[in-house]
């Protein structure tokens, strides 16, 4: 196992976090005054860290790119947040929840981690009901909850269709409380460019203003990233637009390990790309599957508008390949259900690239306002965008790229390989394996920071108490920011033809080609050649008007796109180098007769956390060997 | 179809801006607003000319950064969204159309469509949150909220923060804004303990940053792209008188 130390506490899984918490160093209040924290990121994970850090008396410094820490990208987070509260009475538990999750990611996931991300969702539903986020309720009083994919019980926690909206405001207003107590000083508009790094461990960051160019230095005891994910390197995703893995790459490039890079997420209900100058492509909430139907014509290439097609000529493919879970099966399966039926020849609409997710059963059942009470925002959405109302007409939809299981690789503390350098919510690996069960991401996200973070941060603190106030004086600051500002200027002087955007459409498009919903080592192979090409392409022929001390939007994109070429090339090595169909993860030359992902635990069940070498060599592999003590490994079924 | 834009430029706060004229040809339809200016950036990127800065994120209605005036209305014509959600769909070919920043004196212009809008959190730090620690929640079923009053409180609070009600008010009044916060803690047990103070706190930060007074026109409900509702303000006025 070399260099990965996962510090899974000893004990019976249910014992392991009530345990470490119970061991675990502490700093005393005195001490946390003095202590700094920087917190990169202001969703869900990094906006509740930065208050329950503030809370408890540190000194946070916290990041985003946006100009307020309200817009971040959870906060478009549709459906809902899990919880094991069993308040449906319908043997939900906390054991079943990681359960879910440990099988729903395939087998990919660390027991540890998982479990504890069960076990504290039921603090997260209750700090937020008492912040004030106005969850669904039952005529009682009490807290409503719905169905999402891959599980049996009703654990899902939603405020209509913004759910993440109504998470992150929470989260803003938890942290609004901790700005004005003095406790957290917030940078908005700040991009961080690289991450300071003195004597081995993470010390600080380098951060451009965006408003004014300016560079700056920011030192701390401890810095915490919680970037997101980078699903936009597709870049047609269901992401905010400027979502990029740009701070967790620099992380790596500085020595913190990168682990199962090619676990995408494609989330099987989108609207469909409608035009060339397409910039998103926006999710229909996985609630809709609830009650919409999925299903193509019987008959290829049948041109005939929805209505017209008689109930004998619908293909409900997923009732019947899986009649067990039915519309509800996983997302990555529901995703390659609609890629087969589309490849095949039986897509709808224009491009031939969509099935029809239809809500005629629904509304005859249950009445037109039923419907529209629980999906409302999200029809209407749809009819904005399309202009097709989804209450006379199926909507059409297609997978898209939506979330990104890997990222940093993590130990139980949420610690990266850099000691003093965490990542927390969707920037790490951590929770969700092969695939991510829907709900989830925003549980954990939250988890981490509000519940898990705060608690293993002191483990490391408390060794630090004697380190003073991190100048920012030190030669490791004026290296990084010299080399930052170098990059900088490197991309602004190439002076070529080409915008960023239109080379990370380009790599988009190869990366969905060859390295989305389905994979095969040709496929990928030829990826690597196509990426290294583009890459070159890009650094003789990249234009960037303007300069770099002022607002430059241009620059921005610019910067990030250059490093998804380089995450690019891991992600398709990465996706090579397993050599078995797990989750998200679908290897064509590894599938059981009827077309569903064959795994080998025999040699893959690990987690693959690689090393950066240094510029232009290949990454090293670590593995990290999952154990399941708890859990039988079992073929994945949802028939 | 061919369009002509008639944007605002601005190159910081400090110089005068103008509007500068730009020809788009074969706009798709099926395109979004901003997606529109995506394609007038990468022309003029291409021609090594200054794109046109403005703020967005999520595009799909939700994070709250894009606005700007479209042919004088705040987000554009179509009521109800925002301008990452407009599509070209409602234009028609050889239209000319105005685009402009926020115009506000608490939001001054940054650059070109980008405003700053600062003053909206600051608002909301001075007391636009529930004072409870983590960990210290109540088990989340013993808090009992009536169905009708919690969607009530949701419906006040899927505000966006994007501006827009301030900048559609001839007075620059934030009153919309600050009452749908107010709102959604007011309607819920949970925000009733600290009414006061919150309401307190609010207004006068709102004061101090110099947004204007309300005298009731409307125009702000009418450009919520979120249809945020006037009774929010009266609640807002309601709750201020109670809690002196
Ligand atoms: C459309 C959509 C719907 C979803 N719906 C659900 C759902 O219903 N339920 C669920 O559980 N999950 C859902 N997810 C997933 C979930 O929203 C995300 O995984 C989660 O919100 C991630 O939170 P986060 O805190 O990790 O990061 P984010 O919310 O992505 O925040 C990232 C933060 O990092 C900052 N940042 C990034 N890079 C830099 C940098 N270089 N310098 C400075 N700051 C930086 C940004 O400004 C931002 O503040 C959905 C995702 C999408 C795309
Ligand atoms: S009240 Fe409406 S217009 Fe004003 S900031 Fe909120 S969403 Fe925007
Ligand atoms: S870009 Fe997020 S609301 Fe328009």
């Amino acid at each position: 196992m070399g260099k990965l130390n996962s510090k899974i506490p000893d004990g019976p899984l249910a014992q392991k976090w009530t345990k470490y918490k119970a061991s675990v160093k502490l700093v005393n209040p005195a001490n946390k005054k003095k202590l700094e924290i920087i917190v990169v990121g202001t969703g869900l994970s990094g906006a509740s860290a930065a208050s329950a850090l503030g809370e408890l008396g540190y000194s946070v410094k916290n990041f985003c790119y946006q100009d307020s820490p309200r817009r971040a990208h959870s906060v478009a987070a549709q459906g809902g947040i899990n919880a094991a509260k069993n308040y449906q009475n319908d043997g939900d538990s906390i054991y079943r929840l990681f359960y879910d999750m440990i099988k729903g990611g395939d087998y990919r996931a660390r027991e540890a981690n998982v479990y504890r991300a069960a076990e504290v969702s039921n603090d997260v539903i209750d700090h937020y009901t008492a912040l004030g986020v106005p969850f669904a309720r039952d005529y009682g009083g009490t807290l409503d909850t719905r169905s999402f994919g891959g599980v049996q019980v009703s654990r899902t926690f939603y405020a209509k269709g913004q759910t993440g909206q109504q998470c992150l405001l929470g989260c803003y207003s938890s942290l609004n409380r901790q700005i004005k107590k003095g406790n957290v000083t917030m940078y908005p508009r700040r991009e961080m460019l690289d991450l300071v790094v003195i004597d081995g461990k993470a010390r600080g960051i380098i951060a451009r203003n965006l408003l004014t160019g300016e560079i700056e230095r920011h030192a701390a005891h401890a810095v915490v990233l919680a970037t997101g994910g980078y699903g936009t390197i597709y870049y047609l995703s269901t992401l905010a637009v400027n979502s990029n893995a740009s701070a967790a790459w620099k992380a790596h490039k500085k020595g913190a390990f990168f682990a199962n890079p090619s676990f995408i997420q494609i989330h099987p209900t989108c609207v469909p790309q409608l035009n060339e100058f397409q910039s998103k492509l926006t999710l229909m909430s996985e609630s809709l599957r609830n009650d919409g139907r999925i299903w193509v014509p019987k008959m290829k290439d049948d041109k005939r508008p929805a209505n017209s097609i008689p109930e004998e000529e619908r293909d409900y493919y997923l009732e019947r390949r899986y009649p067990a879970f039915g519309n509800l099966v996983p997302r990555d399966v529901a995703s390659r259900a609609a890629k087969e039926r589309c490849d095949a020849g039986y897509g709808v609409g224009e491009t031939g690239l969509a099935v029809n997710l239809d809500f005629r059963d629904a509304i005859k059942k249950q009445g037109k306002k039923a419907i529209e009470n629980k999906y409302g925002n999200l029809f209407e959405m749809y009819k904005t965008i399309t202009g097709i109302d989804p209450y006379e007409e199926p909507m059409r939809i297609y997978p898209a790229g939506h979330y990104t299981m890997g990222g940093l690789w993590v130990d139980y503390e949420l610690m990266t390989t850099i000691p003093g350098l965490y990542a927390i919510g969707e920037s790490n690996f951590s929770d969700h394996g092969a695939n991510r069960l829907g709900a989830s991401s925003l549980m954990q996200a939250a988890g981490d920071g509000y519940f898990v973070l705060p608690n293993t941060i002191s483990n490391y603190l408390a060794d630090e108490i004697r380190v003073p106030k991190i100048s920012t004086d030190k030669p490791e600051f004026e290296e990084t920011e010299n080399s930052a500002v170098e990059r900088l200027n490197k991309l602004i002087s190439i002076k070529g033809k080409q915008t960023a955007s239109s080379f990370h459409k380009r790599l988009g498009k190869i990366l969905w080609d060859h390295c989305g919903m389905t994979r095969n080592e040709e496929g990928l192979k030829k990826a690597l050649t196509l990426i290294s090409e583009l890459k070159k392409e890009f650094w003789k022929d990249l234009n960037v008007p303007g300069t770099i001390n002022e607002i430059n939007m241009e620059l921005e994109k610019a910067g990030r796109v250059a490093d998804y070429f380089e995450l690019a090339e891991l992600l398709v090595t990465d996706a090579l180098d397993r050599k078995e169909s797990c989750g998200a993860h679908f290897r064509e030359e590894f599938q059981t007769p009827d077309g569903e992902a064959q795994r080998n635990d025999e040699k893959f069940t690990y987690v693959a956390a690689w090393e950066y070498a240094g510029e232009g060599k290949p990454h090293i592999l670590h593995k990290e060997e999952l154990k399941f003590e708890e859990v039988e490994m079992k073929v994945r079924s949802y028939k | 179809m061919n369009l002509i834009l008639k944007i605002w430029r601005q190159k910081n706060p400090k110089t005068m801006g103008n509007f500068v004229t730009y020809r788009m040809d074969d706009v798709s339809p099926e395109m979004s607003f901003l997606e529109m200016l995506d394609a007038l950036n990468k022309k003029l990127v291409e021609e090594d000319k200054d794109p046109v800065a403005f703020d967005h994120d999520c595009r799909e209605g939700i994070c709250g950064s894009c606005g700007m005036y479209i042919n004088g209305h705040p987000h554009g014509p179509v009521p109800a969204i925002t301008t990452c959600h407009l599509s070209m769909r409602y234009f028609r070919d050889g239209d000319t159309i105005w685009v402009e920043p926020w115009r506000a004196k608490p939001f001054p212009v940054i650059k070109d469509l980008i405003v700053d809008r600062s003053a909206f959190d600051k608002i909301q730090t001075a007391g636009g949150f529930i004072s409870v620690n983590t960990g210290a929640a109540p088990e989340a079923n013993s808090i009992l909220v009536r169905k009708k009053k919690s969607d009530e409180a949701f419906d006040s609070s899927v505000c966006i923060g994007c501006g827009a009600c301030v900048a559609a008010c001839k007075n620059a009044s934030a009153m919309l804004f600050v009452s749908a916060k107010i709102s959604q803690f007011a309607l819920l047990p949970q925000g009733r303990i600290e009414a006061k103070e919150r309401v307190r706190a609010m207004v006068e930060k709102m004061d101090e940053l110099g947004f204007g007074s309300c005298s009731n026109t409307g125009a702000c409900e009418a450009e919520c792209p979120k249809q945020i509702k006037l009774t929010n303000i009266a609640r807002l006025n309601r709750e201020y008188y109670k809690a002196f």
